[in-house]
């Protein structure tokens, strides 16, 4: 058994890209070894700024020789099919084989491929997986055409086992494999010989370079938190950038400094995305005050100062760094404490999209929005209205400006030094939320309302122009939006009709395209005019009417609905109720269970309907429930055929008198209680109560079609009877449509 | 490397990357005479990183960013900068060495700063250009960016140049230990006539800032970013049998200088607040196209074409 080691050397790789480089490198050549027939025990992947590296244990040394044998042409087939073998196979004539088979004597060839040297395969593998390395981006360097995502300078390919190792011989585009590497830029720059991959590691470290980036990480962790508890301070855990940090050095030097006292008034997440984004610190936390008081940057060396320079120069661009972001925070503060006015008129400028209107236009959509829905989640509507026009101003301050990322954390902060209570300033921070999948959803009132008419608007914006997702391509996320709407109203149980706000929502955005076309087409008028009276006159006299017909409907408002409203809104409602099964699905809610409830009237009530559908699915699991299925689904099939057959519909007049069995009357009895106990149950939404109400069904369905023969030659009977089955039909229907469910 | 002595001035932090460089092979141009946003628009970078050519040049380019400008208040922000450039054709694999080198020229000790390479791929639209590279931090400072050329007025780089940019009173600031520009000694603080960089530049730092954002007359803005539009598609218009010298000519450098012209006018357009966002790119396309138009015509010139490569 061997083992193979592989080092690609190349300038500084970008940190972002290198953990999937690691399994990119691994599987390629994992992948390309065991194809042809190699087969190894493990494989590490490892990555620093400048080098990728890949070692393999216990490979076996050759592939195994391969014997295939493959039946051609008879032998007294034309040439042309002779002579296609002969190319198929890359035998001549002498080296087939003539077999006598069942009838007739055919050509066979035997083709045996020999086991071929471990180094052999190895070379012709890492080259094509180096040409062929599917970087996110790759350049072209000096005069060669190799790619890589940086010059790559030297390749080392070892392949050895207890007695020595050998250089697999191979080369890239004038790069030979050798033996060699070099250890840290600047701490030991010098290229030295490695004989197998634990002596490369031990050698890698005394060059100041350690190999493993995990390795790294819980250095620079474990160091940073120490130094942090010495000074009685925390560290503020950032997995994301402690990858990129430790992506970025190969000898990982932690120093913890001071923030300068005179910022230390910023809010903690401006100064935490402040360091993190400019200048890759962490940060550093009190205890006792919650402040960021501190940061750690991670060098990429020792020096004989012990970091004294490199942490003076680092606080000197945080300085400047900080001396910016105070200088946005106190002009945005004199902006804010003036009620935020500015950043309103400001906002009419900006654009949030061409057929849509401004953000200004926008926002006055949402709080008109957010007021109607504030007194179905307990909101008071005036409070929901100001919050909806004040939570998006942030956008124009100079903070978010900078750093688009503290949009709404900024919104809270302005939100309460222009003096706004605090469930005002929340909904500013919150109205963004539920963002992921698993971001919180809010639960203040004032914020929920906001948030649903914040995402309400967007949907029924881009669906008014068009603008739906289609397949992979979702450009203004809205299949995120809808998963947001979803979350809300079930997190906080809200109770709306979303077929009516999304309806009202859409009118709004109706009337915002309605006065864009408007001015568009005045603008085309005057600018035609003026290029010549004759041909700006029968323009003119074109769009007259088209004109006169969109300021009636702008005029005419919600009042006068466009006609693509409702078909609108249905759309939209189908596409809430393709998120809501993906998200139901992944709550463990069946998919027919849902389209079992979805066919029920009220289905744009989403907390409705997944109180029923949860109700429905518990039932379905126990006993009663599977039986009750069967029963409904035997009662509707006989009553479907039989409709279908005599071409009427049985629905009605099923009478007790013309009951022959007691089995007959005990049903009627049973669907006497059942349709007591079920309406009211409904009428208060109790699914539970009304599935209880079903399953007391079960026992005299079951009986009534062991004892009782529908298709009897009394054709009253008979009739009767179909009736009855009717009973059952609807009665469930009132619950669910069971025709939807599987089984 | 032996470490060098902290220099002094401005001055000498120029005069020493201008030694390095030479001493190095590179050509120690000047600056080109005109007014252009950053140092890659020297046609000495543009139009000479195209073809297959050899190159190797240094040189300092006065840059200016009219919305830049804080009438010489602000500590780092200026309206009119220096950019030192440096391209080399083909990028030479000891490229990144030969940087670090020039930190060491300047007196950054490499022992005792923390050097870093990290991600910074760069482009420009107005050139049709971008590459692959980083910003080199310096603890923590951006002090240079470091590219590999790819592409230029939309032509494949072949050989790739590397290009070097210097932020030099950024990168000057640093080294010299000053916090604002305007107190960096130009000349060596113990001249008999000691400048400071305010002293050249304060007032002319005001000047442009009123220029840039209430002085100058858009109309004539506008009008001149036509005529250099239209100037630089006529020069390329012409046929390149010159008949007064019988030779072939093509004018893909004055073409160029129209090309800059119209990128400038642009900016200064910009600085007056008249472009909305959305014709922002629309002029940004048009200097887009010019740029590629003269890369176009400067690959048919000698010094632009690719000799002996197939086509």
């Amino acid at each position: 058994m061997s083992d193979l080691l592989i080092e690609l050397f190349s300038e500084e790789i970008p940190a972002r890209m290198q953990a999937a480089a690691r399994e990119n490198l691994k599987k390629l050549v994992t992948d390309g070894l065991v194809e042809v027939g190699l087969t190894y025990e493990s494989a590490g992947a490892f990555s620093t700024p400048r080098r990728l590296v890949l070692t393999v244990q216990g490979l076996t040394p050759e592939s195994k020789p391969v014997r295939e044998e493959r039946k051609g042409p008879r032998t007294d087939a034309p040439q042309a099919a002779l002579d296609g073998f002969l190319r198929s196979t890359g035998l001549t004539l002498e080296q087939l084989e003539k077999r006598a088979d069942k009838k007739a004597e055919v050509f066979f060839a035997v083709i045996e491929k020999p086991g071929r040297k471990a180094a052999e395969i190895i070379a012709e593998v890492l080259e094509r997986t180096i040409r062929t390395f599917p970087w996110p981006k790759s350049m072209r360097w000096g005069s060669g055409s190799l790619r890589w995502v940086r010059p790559l300078h030297s390749i080392l390919c070892l392949l050895g086992d207890e007695g020595g190792a050998e250089v697999v011989p191979m080369s890239v585009d004038g790069i030979v494999a050798g033996n060699t590497t070099g250890g840290h830029r600047f701490m030991a720059p010098a290229r030295f010989a490695v004989s197998s991959f634990d002596d490369y590691t031990a050698k890698l470290r005394r060059a100041f370079v350690m190999l493993d980036s995990a390795e790294r990480e819980a250095h620079i962790w474990n160091d940073a938190q120490n130094q942090a508890f010495a000074r009685g301070l925390e560290l503020v855990p950032d997995a994301g950038l402690l990858t990129e940090v430790a992506g970025l050095v190969e000898w990982p030097v932690v120093l913890m400094g001071a923030i300068g006292a005179e910022f230390l008034h910023l809010p903690p997440e401006v100064l935490q995305t402040s360091m993190r984004e400019h200048q890759k610190f962490f940060s550093v936390r009190n205890p006792k005050s919650g402040r960021i008081e501190g940061f750690v940057t991670v060098a990429n060396r020792e020096t004989a100062d012990n970091g004294a320079t490199i942490l003076k120069g680092n606080l000197k661009v945080l300085s400047a760094r900080l001396s910016d972001a105070r200088f946005f925070w106190e002009n945005d503060l004199r902006v804010a404490k003036a009620g935020m006015g500015d950043w309103a008129e400001g906002l009419k400028a900006v654009t949030f999209h061409n057929k849509l209107g401004s953000q200004a236009d926008r926002i006055a959509r949402i709080a008109a929005l957010a007021r109607e829905i504030a007194p179905l989640v307990g909101a008071d509507p005036d409070q929901a209205e100001r919050a909806a026009g004040l939570a998006k101003l942030d956008l124009r301050s100079a903070m978010v400006g900078e750093f688009p990322e503290l949009q709404g954390t900024m919104g809270r902060y302005y939100a309460l030094e222009a003096g706004e209570p605090e469930a005002i300033a929340n909904a500013a921070r919150d109205h963004y939320s539920p963002l992921g999948p698993s971001d919180a959803v809010p639960s203040e009132p004032v914020s929920v309302a906001v948030a649903l008419a914040d995402k309400i608007d967007t949907l029924t914006g881009f669906w008014a122009i068009d603008e739906k997702p289609t397949g992979s391509k979702d450009p203004f996320a809205l299949r995120r939006a809808a998963l947001g709407v979803i979350r809300l109203v079930l997190g906080n149980g809200v109770r709306v009709t979303l077929s009516s706000v999304a309806r009202t929502g859409m009118n709004r955005c109706f009337v915002e395209t309605g006065k864009i076309i408007a001015k568009s087409l005045e603008s085309i008028t005057i600018g035609e005019a003026a290029d010549g009276a004759e041909n700006g006159g029968n323009i003119a006299e074109l769009l007259g009417p088209i004109r006169e017909k969109v300021f009636r409907q702008n005029a005419a408002g919600i009042a006068d609905e466009p006609p693509a409203t409702l078909p609108k809104v249905a759309d939209l409602l189908s596409f809430f109720h393709d998120r809501l099964k993906v998200f139901l699905r992944d709550q463990g809610i069946r998919h027919d269970v849902i389209d079992a409830c979805l066919a029920m009237p009220g289905n744009d009530d989403l907390t409705l309907l997944v109180k029923r559908a949860e109700a429905l699915q518990a039932f379905l699991g126990s006993d009663d429930g599977t039986n009750l299925l069967q029963g409904f689904k035997r009662a509707n099939n006989i009553l479907t055929q039989a409709e279908q057959k005599d071409g009427v519909e049985y629905s009605f007049g099923a009478d007790p008198k013309f009951a022959e069995t007691d089995e007959e009357r005990a049903l009627f009895a049973a669907l006497d209680a059942g349709e007591a106990a079920i309406k009211p149950a409904m009428a208060q939404e109790d699914f539970a109560a009304a599935m209880a109400a079903m399953a007391k069904l079960r026992a005299p369905i079951d009986a009534f079609f062991t004892a009782v023969q529908i298709n009897t030659e009394n054709a009253i009977v008979r009739r009767n009877r179909l009736n009855l089955l009717h009973r059952i039909r609807a009665l469930v229907a009132q619950v669910a449509d069971f025709t939807k469910v599987e089984g | 490397m032996p470490v060098s002595t902290t220099p002094r001035s401005f001055q000498e932090i120029i005069l020493r990357l201008m030694t390095y460089w030479g001493a190095k092979g590179c050509a120690v141009l000047q600056p080109y005479d005109m007014e252009v946003g950053a140092g890659t628009f020297h046609p000495a970078t543009t139009l000479r990183s195209l073809g297959n050519k050899p190159w190797a040049a240094a040189y300092v380019q006065p840059s200016r960013r009219p919305t830049d400008g804080r009438y010489g208040e602000n500590p780092n922000r200026l309206q009119h900068y220096y950019q030192y450039q440096v391209l080399i054709k083909p990028s030479p694999p000891d490229l990144q060495d030969l940087y670090l080198g020039s930190l060491n020229a300047i007196g950054i000790d490499t022992s005792l700063h923390d050097i870093r390479f990290v991600e910074d791929d760069w482009e420009s639209p107005t050139l049709g250009a971008w590459g692959l590279g980083w910003e080199v931090w310096c603890d923590g400072m951006e002090v240079s960016q470091f590219t590999y050329f790819q592409q230029v007025g939309g032509h494949d780089c072949k050989p790739v140049s590397g290009e070097l940019t210097y932020g030099l009173e950024r990168l000057a600031m640093y080294v010299l230990g000053i916090d604002h520009v305007m107190d960096m000694p130009f000349n060596d603080p113990d001249s008999p006539i000691p400048l400071k960089y305010g002293d050249i530049f304060r007032q002319t730092e005001e000047e442009y800032s009123r220029h840039n954002f209430d002085g100058a007359t858009t109309e004539m803005l506008l009008r001149h970013f036509e005529d250099a539009e239209a100037e630089c598609e006529r020069l390329l218009a012409f046929d390149p049998e010159d008949p007064n010298s019988g030779k072939r000519i093509i004018m893909a450098h004055p073409a160029y200088d129209q090309c800059i012209k119209a990128s400038h006018l642009f900016n200064l357009l910009d600085a007056r607040g008249v472009i909305s966002v959305t014709e922002r790119q629309a002029y940004i396309g048009r200097v887009r196209a010019l740029a590629k138009k003269c890369a176009d015509a400067f690959v048919q010139t000698e010094a632009g074409a690719s000799v002996g490569a197939a086509a």
